[in-house]
C-alpha cells in the first residue's frame, strides 16, 4: 500500500528510492555543504551536521551562486552526492548541475513539498511520472541494488 | 524544443562531438524548464574555479579540448580563477591546487576561451547592451547585466555557459523572455545607502525578501542614482542572498523608467526597508571584535575602489593581513597610479585574477589560521559561513582600521 504522491512541473533523471532529508531551507553546494565530509556545514542551515550522501534532499529553493553547476558533477565523481534533490522552486544553476552531474531532480509543486514529506521517510522519486511518493514499510528496499536498467536504489545510512 | 537545421546538425554530430555534447546538455536543461527553442547569444562568461570543478571537472574540460574541434564560436571569457599564481604561497595554497588551475587554464585556452578571470567584465571588458541575449555565469555579472544594462541572461553555470560558447545559443527560458522580466515584488527603500557595505546590505535584504530565482523585485524610494560600484555591491549581494537574477530601480534602471513599465503599479508595497534594517543585518554578523584577516573581494574591486582603499592605507602599518582583489585588467592601472604601492607599503596585498571565496577558502583558512574575517562585501559574508569563517561586515574605513589594530570597531 502506498502513501500520497506529489507531482511536480519539472523533472529530470532516473527513478531513485532513498531516505529523505527535509527542511524548509535552501541549497547551494558552495554556501551550505562541506563537500569533503559530505555534510551540511553552514551553521545556520536547518540540516547542519547531517550527512547528505545518497539521501533525497527535499528543500524549499535553490540558493546562491553558480558553483553548484560544477560541484554536483564533482560530488558525483567521488560518490559523495545526494541521490536526488526535490525543490519547491529551483534556479537554473541547480538544474544545470543536475544535468551534468546525473542527479535526479524534481521542482515546482502546487503545495509546499517540505511540509508533506516527513523528515527521514523513505521515498521514491520518479522523474518519468514527475512524482515523489512516501513508501510504506513493506516497500522499503532490504539491500542496495541497481534495479533494472535505470533505477538507483539506496537504503538509509 | 523546436530545433532549426543548424541545431539538428549539431545534435547529429555534424559539427563535432563537442558541439553534440554541448547541445545535448542544453536540450536537457531547456526541456526541464519548458523552453520552446534556442536563442542566439553574443557572449558567454564561464565560472570555473577549480575548487568547484574538482579533478572531475578538469578532466571533463580536458576531454573537450582533446577533441580538437575548434572550441567556442562566440566571445567567451572567464570568471576569477582559484589563485593569483604570484601570491599563491602567501595564501597558503598547495601545489596540487595550482597544478589543477594550470590544467584547467590550458584546457580553456585550447577551447578558444579568453582567460579574462574577472567578475566585473561589465566594468572592464565588454558591457552587454539592452536587449542583448548573453550566457553569463557569475551571479553578480548576470544581475548587473540584466538589471543595469538591460541585457538578457539566466544564471548559466560553467558547463552551460561553456556549452553556449560552443553552440552560440542557449535555451530560451527565464530572463530571455519578456514575461519573466516584469516585477513580482514591490519594495520601498525608506533610506538611501551611503557606503558600499550599505548598498550591499540593502541588496542582501531585498534578496532575502525576494527569496528565489524567479522573483523580480522593483525598488522605489532611492534618493539618487547609484554609481556603478554601488550597483555592483547591491546586485551581487541580492543575487547571493536571494539567488535573484534581475531587479528594477524605478527611474534608474533601463526597463523601469516608470513603475508601471515593469507592472509595479499593480503590486502592493509588501516590504519597506529602513536604515535600522541595514544596521540589524550588519549587527547579525558582528559577533567578535577580533579580526584575523581583512578581505576586499566579491566582487573584484574597480580602479576607484582601489584608489579609495589606497588613500585609507597611507601612513598605516597593518597588524593583520589585508587582501584587496581585483581583475587582471584593473591591476596594471592600480600599479601605474601608485595604488598598489600605497596598499602594500602598509602591509596589504593586491591580488589579481582571483576571488577570495573561489580560491579554496576553507583550505586557506586552515593553512593561515584565518577565521575571523572583516570585509565590506555583503556577498562575501553570506558565502563564507559555510567555509568555517566568522565573517563580519563593515565599512571600508573600519576594515582598514581593523587591519591596523586587529580589532573591528
Amino acid at each position: 500500500m502506498s502513501n500520497a504522491s506529489y507531482t511536480s512541473r519539472h523533472a529530470m533523471g532516473k527513478r531513485v528510492i532513498g531516505q529523505a532529508l527535509v527542511a524548509s531551507d535552501g541549497l547551494s553546494a558552495r554556501y551550505d555543504l562541506n563537500r569533503l565530509k559530505g555534510v551540511f556545514s553552514r551553521p545556520t542551515h536547518k540540516l547542519v551536521g547531517q550527512n547528505y550522501i545518497d539521501k533525497i534532499l527535499v528543500l524549499d529553493t535553490a540558493k546562491g551562486g553558480v558553483a553548484t553547476a560544477w560541484m554536483l558533477h564533482e560530488m558525483r565523481s567521488r560518490n559523495m552526492c545526494p541521490s536526488a534533490i526535490v525543490f519547491n522552486t529551483v534556479n537554473t544553476i541547480l538544474a544545470q548541475g543536475a544535468a551534468l552531474g546525473d542527479v535526479t531532480m524534481l521542482a515546482g509543486f502546487d503545495i509546499d513539498i517540505t511540509t508533506k514529506i516527513p523528515h527521514g521517510a523513505m521515498v521514491e522519486v520518479d522523474p518519468e511520472k514527475r512524482s515523489i511518493r512516501v513508501l510504506s514499510p513493506e516497500e522499503y528496499p532490504t539491500f542496495s541494488i541497481a534495479s533494472g536498467d535505470t533505477a538507483r536504489v539506496h537504503g538509509p545510512r | 524544443m523546436k530545433l532549426n537545421d543548424e541545431e539538428k546538425a549539431m545534435l547529429a554530430g555534424e559539427a563535432g562531438q563537442v558541439a553534440k555534447l554541448a547541445i545535448e546538455h542544453q536540450l536537457q536543461v531547456g526541456r526541464f524548464f519548458g523552453a520552446d527553442d534556442f536563442v542566439p547569444v553574443t557572449q558567454a562568461h564561464i565560472m570555473a574555479d577549480t575548487e568547484s570543478l574538482g579533478q572531475a571537472g578538469v578532466v571533463w574540460l580536458e576531454k573537450l579540448a582533446d577533441a580538437n574541434e575548434g572550441g567556442v564560436r562566440i566571445p567567451t571569457i572567464t570568471d576569477p580563477r582559484g589563485t593569483d599564481f604570484v601570491h599563491a604561497n602567501d595564501l597558503g595554497q598547495a601545489d596540487w591546487m595550482l597544478e589543477l588551475e594550470r590544467r584547467a587554464i590550458e584546457a580553456f585556452v585550447r577551447l578558444g576561451v579568453s582567460m579574462t578571470d574577472t567578475c566585473i567584465n561589465y566594468q572592464t571588458i565588454l558591457a552587454a547592451t539592452r536587449g542583448e541575449h548573453v550566457a553569463f555565469g557569475d551571479t553578480g555579472v548576470v544581475i548587473y547585466s540584466n538589471s543595469v544594462s538591460g541585457a538578457r541572461s539566466n544564471f548559466e553555470g560553467g558547463p552551460s555557459a561553456l556549452s553556449a560558447g560552443i553552440t552560440g545559443r542557449t535555451p530560451r527560458y527565464g530572463y530571455h523572455l519578456d514575461s519573466h522580466r516584469q516585477a513580482t515584488l514591490r519594495i520601498r527603500a525608506d533610506w538611501t545607502p551611503k557606503t558600499l557595505d550599505d548598498w550591499g546590505s540593502l541588496g542582501a535584504i531585498v534578496g532575502r525578501h525576494a527569496g528565489n530565482y524567479w522573483h523580480v523585485p522593483v525598488v522605489e524610494g532611492l534618493a539618487r542614482a547609484p554609481t556603478s560600484d554601488e550597483l555592483k555591491h547591491f546586485g551581487a549581494a541580492m543575487a547571493s542572498f536571494g539567488s535573484t537574477a534581475l531587479f528594477h530601480l524605478v527611474g534608474i534602471t533601463p526597463e523601469a523608467s516608470r513603475l508601471a513599465d515593469v507592472g509595479g503599479d499593480k503590486l502592493p508595497i509588501t516590504h519597506r526597508v529602513t536604515h535600522d534594517d541595514v544596521i540589524a543585518l550588519k549587527r547579525s554578523y558582528a559577533v567578535d571584535s577580533s579580526v584575523d584577516v581583512v578581505v576586499f573581494s566579491a566582487p573584484q574591486l574597480s580602479l576607484y575602489e582601489l584608489r579609495d582603499l589606497a588613500d585609507l592605507c597611507k601612513g598605516k602599518r597593518f597588524k593583520r593581513p589585508l587582501l584587496a582583489v581585483t581583475s587582471p585588467q584593473v591591476k596594471p592601472d592600480c600599479d601605474r597610479f601608485g595604488y598598489t604601492d600605497a596598499i602594500e607599503s602598509a602591509g596589504g596585498t593586491v591580488l589579481a585574477g582571483m576571488c577570495f571565496y573561489q580560491s579554496y577558502a576553507r583550505e586557506m583558512s586552515e593553512a593561515k589560521g584565518w577565521k575571523r574575517l572583516a570585509t565590506n562585501s555583503a556577498k562575501l559574508v553570506n558565502i563564507l559561513g559555510g567555509y568555517g569563517y566568522v565573517p563580519m561586515l563593515a565599512t571600508m574605513q573600519a576594515c582598514v582600521q581593523a587591519a591596523e589594530t586587529g580589532e573591528l570597531q
